[in-house]
C-alpha cells in the first residue's frame, strides 16, 4: 500500500454531504456562473478544460465554485481566520501551478480537497507541529486522567451537545488533537488515510481521535456543569 | 487482564476503546458493559461527540482579499517566468 500524500489520492469515506458545494454569493469575488440545475458538473467540466489551458477567467470561476469549502477546510485545520486566509490562497496558487497535471483519476472537488489538505499540514510542519510529540506533550497526568473524570452518571452529554459549544471545545483543542479529530470526525478520512497523511502510525491516529474526543467530553461536561449550577 | 471480558476493569476496558470504537463493531454490546455504568456513559457521549461533529462548522466565504491576493501573486508569478528578456509592468 502507497503511503505517500498525493493530491490524486481520493480519501474513501469523504462523507457526501462535504462534495456537494452551495452557490457561490454573487457579490464576493469572481462569478462562477454556474450550469443550469440538473447539469452541475458542465460548467465545472468546461471552466476546468479551459483553466488546464491556461484560461485565467476560467480559474476565476473554480475559485469562486470552490472558495467556500477549501477556505472553510483550512479554518477548521488550524481555527485562525488569518491564517486560513493565507493557506486559502496557497492553496489556490498551488492549484495554478499544477491544474495542467489534474488527470481526472478522481472528481476535481477530490482532488483540491486533498491539496489543500497537503497544504495546510505543510504549513503546520513548518511551524514545527509534530503528532507524536503532540501526543506525548498532551499525555493526561494520573490526577487529570479520563478514568477519573467520569464523574456522576447523570452528567451525560447524550442529546445535549450544543453545536457551538463544541465548536468552541473543537477550537480549543492542542493542534495535534484538533487536526485529526477534523480529518476524522468532521471531514471523514479514515485512520490509514490520516497516518499516511500525518506520517505516524495508525494506532497513533486513533490514539490521538480517542484523547481529543476525551478531551472534548471534558470540556462540554465541564460546561453543562456550570450551566446547571448556575 | 482477565480472559472474561465481562470480567475485565474499566481502565482494561477503556484501554481497547479506541480500537474497539474504529472497527466498526458495536462496542455497546461489549460485555464490560454490561454491569458498568460509568463505562456504557463514557461510550455513549464519545459517540454522540462523533455524530455531532458531522454538522459542525458550517461553510463560510472567504473574504474578498482572498480572491484579490490570488491574483496578484499569479501576476507576480507570470512576470517572473518571463524572464529578463521582456520588460515586466512595474508601476
Amino acid at each position: 500500500m502507497s503511503n505517500s500524500p498525493s493530491p490524486a489520492q481520493a480519501p474513501s469515506r469523504i462523507r457526501s454531504d462535504r462534495g456537494s458545494e452551495p452557490p457561490p454569493a454573487a457579490s464576493a469575488g469572481p462569478s462562477a456562473n454556474p450550469a443550469p440545475s440538473g447539469q452541475p458538473n458542465t460548467s465545472e467540466a468546461e471552466a476546468l478544460a479551459r483553466a488546464q489551458a491556461g484560461d485565467h477567467q476560467a480559474f476565476a470561476q473554480l475559485y469562486a465554485l470552490h472558495k467556500r469549502r477549501i477556505y472553510s477546510l483550512c479554518l477548521r485545520m488550524v481555527g485562525n481566520v488569518a491564517e486560513a486566509e493565507d493557506l486559502t490562497q496557497e492553496a489556490f496558487l498551488q492549484l495554478h501551478r499544477k491544474i495542467a497535471t489534474f488527470r481526472g483519476d478522481s472528481a476535481f472537488s477530490t482532488w483540491l480537497h486533498r491539496l489543500a489538505i497537503n497544504v495546510v499540514l505543510m504549513k503546520l510542519r513548518k511551524k514545527g507541529l509534530s503528532v507524536i510529540s503532540l501526543d506525548e506533550a498532551m499525555e493526561p497526568t494520573p490526577e487529570e486522567g479520563p478514568s477519573r473524570s467520569f464523574g456522576a452518571p447523570d452528567l451525560t452529554l447524550t442529546g445535549t451537545i450544543d453545536r457551538l459549544a463544541l465548536e468552541h471545545a473543537v477550537a480549543e483543542l492542542p493542534a495535534g488533537y484538533r487536526l485529526i479529530f477534523i480529518l476524522h470526525d468532521v471531514e471523514g478520512f479514515e485512520h490509514n488515510e490520516i497516518a499516511a497523511m500525518l506520517e505516524c502510525s495508525i494506532g497513533n491516529s486513533k490514539s490521538q481521535l480517542h484523547k481529543a474526543r476525551l478531551k472534548l467530553r471534558e470540556a462540554l461536561r465541564a460546561q453543562k456543569q456550570q450551566e446547571e449550577g448556575s | 487482564m482477565t480472559g472474561d471480558p465481562s470480567k475485565m476493569s474499566c481502565a482494561e476496558f477503556q484501554a481497547q476503546l479506541p480500537d474497539l470504537i474504529s472497527s466498526g463493531k458495536d462496542a455497546a454490546a461489549h460485555p464490560h458493559l454490561k454491569n458498568c455504568e460509568l463505562c456504557r456513559a463514557l461510550l455513549s457521549d464519545l459517540e454522540t461527540i462523533a455524530e455531532a461533529a458531522r454538522q459542525l462548522f458550517p461553510s463560510v466565504e472567504p473574504p474578498d482579499e482572498v480572491w484579490e491576493n490570488i491574483q496578484s501573486a499569479i501576476k507576480r508569478e507570470k512576470e517572473d517566468d518571463v524572464g529578463p528578456g521582456v520588460a515586466p509592468h512595474h508601476p
